[in-house]
């Protein structure tokens, strides 16, 4: 027996964690991670919505958003190796600028 | 009451590692206590009775997800992070507004919200109903989903190939 508002103040704090390491980490794997947090946070607000209201719906969309979350990766981290490639740092603070 | 001690115990878990994750220097650190956030999370999935996503963020999360990621950080030798300066404004007030809009969220969450309890396995939530849904009503979207994967699989092998100048000196 466990209240709904417990769920969603753990997801609110997974999230918080997330923002404050997308903000605070340079670098740019990490802020990535940062990214898949953020991810896992609402997906439990998806959860524990879907048993408050007895519904599967919020399963369906959890599922679909680790879907998301899969191809997003695949795609980031090979943009990751691409930006490593060209400039040698994973520094976002060295990666500013467009033009090499 | 058992439910709200397992509950309790892998939320602290999982908040641990969130916090870990942001603490800690090394990229391989952050991503084991990425890797043991998404564990606990699969817990909390499972006294949600959702045994299917639980079973989902293990095997897609935890392994395929958190294996590219490590991946990526043993194959580009990410070292510790360097620090950068940051500004102290930032810290004076986001530390402090966090507290207090992290605080005043909680308190109108358990205050105001009529909270129903969920009892484990309160939720028809087998993987043969899920797969029932995912093939009739969400049929759509879930083709439009593989096309998406089949698109970021494309995009994943073009952006990470050699480029073509590059093959060409070899």
């Amino acid at each position: 027996m466990v209240p709904l508002s417990y769920y969603l103040i753990l997801g609110g704090i997974l999230f918080a964690c997330g923002v404050a390491g997308f903000l605070v980490k340079r670098n740019i794997i990490t802020i990535f991670m940062s990214i898949e947090l953020m991810l896992n946070g609402v997906n439990l607000t998806f959860v524990a919505f879907a048993a408050q209201w007895q519904s599967l719906s919020g399963q369906i969309f959890v599922f679909f958003v680790m879907v998301v979350a899969a191809a997003e990766a695949a795609v980031g981290l090979a943009i990751i190796i691409a930006v490593y490639r060209t400039r040698e740092t994973l520094n976002v603070d060295h990666v500013n600028l467009l033009k090499l | 009451m058992l439910h709200l001690i397992v509950f309790l115990i892998f939320g602290a878990v999982c908040v641990a590692g969130a916090v870990n994750l942001v603490v800690q220097t090394h990229p391989i650190n952050s991503a084991l206590s990425l890797v043991v956030v998404m564990g606990s999370l699969a817990v909390e999935y499972l006294l949600l009775g959702a045994e299917f996503v639980a079973a989902v963020q293990v095997i897609v999360y935890a392994g395929a997800i958190m294996v590219l990621f490590v991946f990526v950080i043993m194959l580009l030798n990410a070292g510790e992070e360097e620090h950068t300066k940051g500004s102290h404004v930032a810290w004076l007030l986001g530390v402090p507004g966090l507290l207090i809009g992290g605080v005043l969220i909680a308190w109108v969450l358990i205050s105001r919200s009529a909270t129903r309890t969920v009892e484990i396995g309160a939720l028809p939530g087998p993987p043969k109903i899920i797969g029932w849904l995912l093939f009739h009503d969400f049929l759509l979207p879930f083709e439009v989903t593989s096309i998406l994967v089949l698109i970021a699989i494309m995009g994943a092998v073009v952006l990470a190939a050699k480029p073509v100048s590059a093959k060409k000196e070899i």
